[in-house]
């Protein structure tokens, strides 16, 4: 007994350092700005550049887009294959998992070539349709995070009958989708959306092959021209996703406070 | 004027039939209850009149209304469900709300329904609790007011005392009993206890294998099972094997012993075998008399059940049980006694083989 409980004490301690180790670094380097004192220099440098705040917002929209656009897409679909579809689960989760597997650069040479300036659907042509095509791409790679979220909160409740119990009581799909299954898997859409939104704010392939001035090419400018701004820039990057995961957090404990857990 | 009206209502699964030609009319305000064991198809015709199952054949008409192709939500049916079913994100005024805003009532007149049938249900106080803040009776009773708030013209009820204990069940029986008589609303309750059914319903369908063996009212099931299926599935029962001496005049041997049922054995001849159904309770100690038959045998056991005490008799290659209330003046045989046990002829019923109905 004691000595498994050592054995978890020891791969729980190694597991931390190996993540908190380059962490302190990488923040400690970050400080080294001006020589011989520790100073914040590197942030103020950062934060008062106008590209990382363009491209910061970028992202941030982008992020938003993506997940809106996601969630209108995997709910419904993860809904119905969990209602009606159940021998096509497989086969949407082969789908779902194949961004995991198929290379964001082919993804997104596949795009340019169907949606190019001289296809049917020239999305590349306009500012705003390259916008909606990364839009789109981000959909594509945040998909196996989404997809397993959502299903994943949806098998925690009993969708057959919920649904059955609403139909009887008159209410149509969107209703019921709206008004009954939505609500209950709010924190697992959460989950996924707080996934989704990692993903894009980190985001280079897509945008830097559409050209468009996202938070992740702008890190790559970065890092590839300057010393202490990189390390500052992904300090500030993990904060902003840690402060996303504190507010769904919060989020989620105040609408839960009243639900069933 | 018959206000459910099924008929020749057949249900396949791929090439496993699981309902076939069933039929059933149930009258204005009429509770009828589906009876049978679990796979028997009788939740399968519960969800085929509330929508939720397409008909592979027949038809359902509710109130002169053919309803068979209609979806759920437009048949105006209340369903209450084993699991009760209740929207883990809305309060017990939200789920009770939420048939009346889907059919926009205004929001003085939801708020007036939700009292009245929190008052229904005899629980006024718990409007702002969520379902998870409710016991299981208390879920279930919420989940009945919810499916008749919105005033349907006909109640399902899935085995909704199923999921609840004992003491909770026989109460909440009698509640929904005295409800349903209260509203006149016409109901169908699918379970699979029988004293549920019995206690309950103007009429029990007793199911098996996807067919409706007997369709009669608690009494004439109970008293008198038409198959050999209804007979051992409703209460304890004797089923014995007899040879048929005269079809004429009911004259039966059991195990060489002979025995006179009240009617003559229809579409049978002399030295057949059938199945005679005797219930426990109808045996007594004593020898025969006017009307009555007498069969003696070896006493194998006796068990105390409570207010009743079981006594079971091997007769040759077949066993026969009587029920007695347990009185501790009564002198009780012992195991390897001799006794022998009477029985009105009137209870010696022969029952035909399942699926003849």
């Amino acid at each position: 007994m004691r000595r498994s409980r050592f054995g978890s004490w020891l791969a729980i301690t190694l597991g931390s350092l190996y993540f908190i180790v380059p962490l302190i670094g990488t923040f400690e380097f970050s400080l080294r700005m001006k020589r011989g004192t520790y100073s914040f220099e590197a942030y103020r440098v950062v934060l008062a550049d106008p590209h990382f705040q363009a491209s910061f917002t970028y992202s941030t929209l982008l992020a938003l887009a993506t997940i809106a656009v996601g969630t209108i897409l995997v709910v419904p679909t993860a809904y119905w294959v969990q209602l009606r579809l159940r021998r096509l689960r497989p086969v949407v989760e082969f789908i779902t998992l194949m961004p995991l597997v198929i290379p964001a650069i082919v993804i997104v040479f596949g795009y340019i070539r169907l949606y190019n300036s001289q296809s049917i659907l020239p999305l590349t042509d306009s500012s705003f349709g390259t916008d909606a095509l990364l839009c789109f791409g981000c959909v594509t790679l945040a998909l196996p995070y989404l997809y397993r979220s959502v299903d994943t909160g949806l098998r925690a409740i009993d969708v057959r009958t919920l649904t059955e119990a609403a139909e009887s009581l008159g209410a149509g799909w969107f209703t019921i989708l709206t008004r009954v299954i939505f609500p209950n898997i709010r924190s697992a859409v959460l989950s996924g959306a707080f996934l989704t939104f990692a993903i894009v704010i980190g985001e280079f392939t897509f945008a830097s092959l559409l050209n468009r001035p996202a938070f992740g090419p702008y890190l790559q400018l970065v890092g590839a021209n300057r010393a202490y701004e990189p390390a500052a820039l992904a300090i500030i990057a993990f904060v902003v996703t840690w402060a996303c995961m504190g507010l769904i957090q919060v989020v989620g404990t105040v609408r839960d406070a009243g639900r069933p857990k | 004027m018959t206000f459910i009206d099924i008929r020749n209502l057949k249900k396949s699964f791929g090439p496993t039939t699981v309902v076939h030609d069933f039929a059933l009319s149930v009258e204005r305000g009429e509770f009828v209850s589906f009876l049978g064991p679990s796979g028997c198809g009788k939740t399968t015709i519960l969800r085929m009149i509330a929508g939720f199952e397409t008909a592979s054949a027949g038809s359902i008409r509710i109130d002169g209304r053919e309803v068979t192709g209609l979806p759920p939500a437009k048949r105006n049916v209340g369903m209450v469900f084993q699991a009760y079913a209740l929207f883990p994100n809305m309060t017990v005024a939200g789920n009770i709300a939420f048939g009346l805003k889907v059919a926009k009532w205004s929001n003085a007149a939801i708020a007036a329904r939700v009292e009245e049938m929190l008052g229904l249900i005899k629980l006024p106080d718990i409007a702002d609790r969520y379902p998870y803040q409710l016991s299981g009776g208390q879920q279930q009773r919420v989940a009945l007011a919810r499916a008749i708030a919105v005033k349907p013209e006909v109640l399902l009820l899935d085995e909704p005392l199923s999921a609840l204990d004992a003491k909770i069940r026989v109460s909440l029986r009698e509640e929904i009993r005295s409800l349903q008589k209260d509203l006149g609303i016409t109901t169908i309750f699918v379970t699979h206890d029988q004293e549920e059914a019995l206690s309950m319903s103007d009429r029990i369908v007793v199911m098996n294998e996807g067919r409706a063996e007997q369709i009669g009212t608690p009494f004439e099931v109970y008293n008198y099972p038409r198959t050999r299926f209804v007979a051992s599935f409703v209460g304890t029962l004797n089923l014995l094997s007899a040879t048929v001496v005269d079809a004429a005049t009911g004259h039966l041997a059991i195990d060489g012993q002979h025995v006179l049922a009240a009617k003559a054995v229809e579409g049978r001849t002399a030295g057949d075998t059938v199945s005679v159904a005797l219930r426990p309770e109808a045996v007594d100690f004593g020898g025969a008399s006017e009307g009555r038959d007498a069969l003696t045998g070896t006493v194998e056991a006796v068990a105390f059940l409570g207010a009743v005490v079981r006594i079971r008799v091997g007769l040759g290659d077949q066993k026969i049980s009587l029920d007695t209330f347990n009185q501790p003046q009564l002198r009780l045989p012992t195991a390897g006694e001799t006794v022998t046990l009477s029985f009105s002829r009137d209870d010696l019923l022969v029952v035909e083989p399942d699926g003849r109905s």
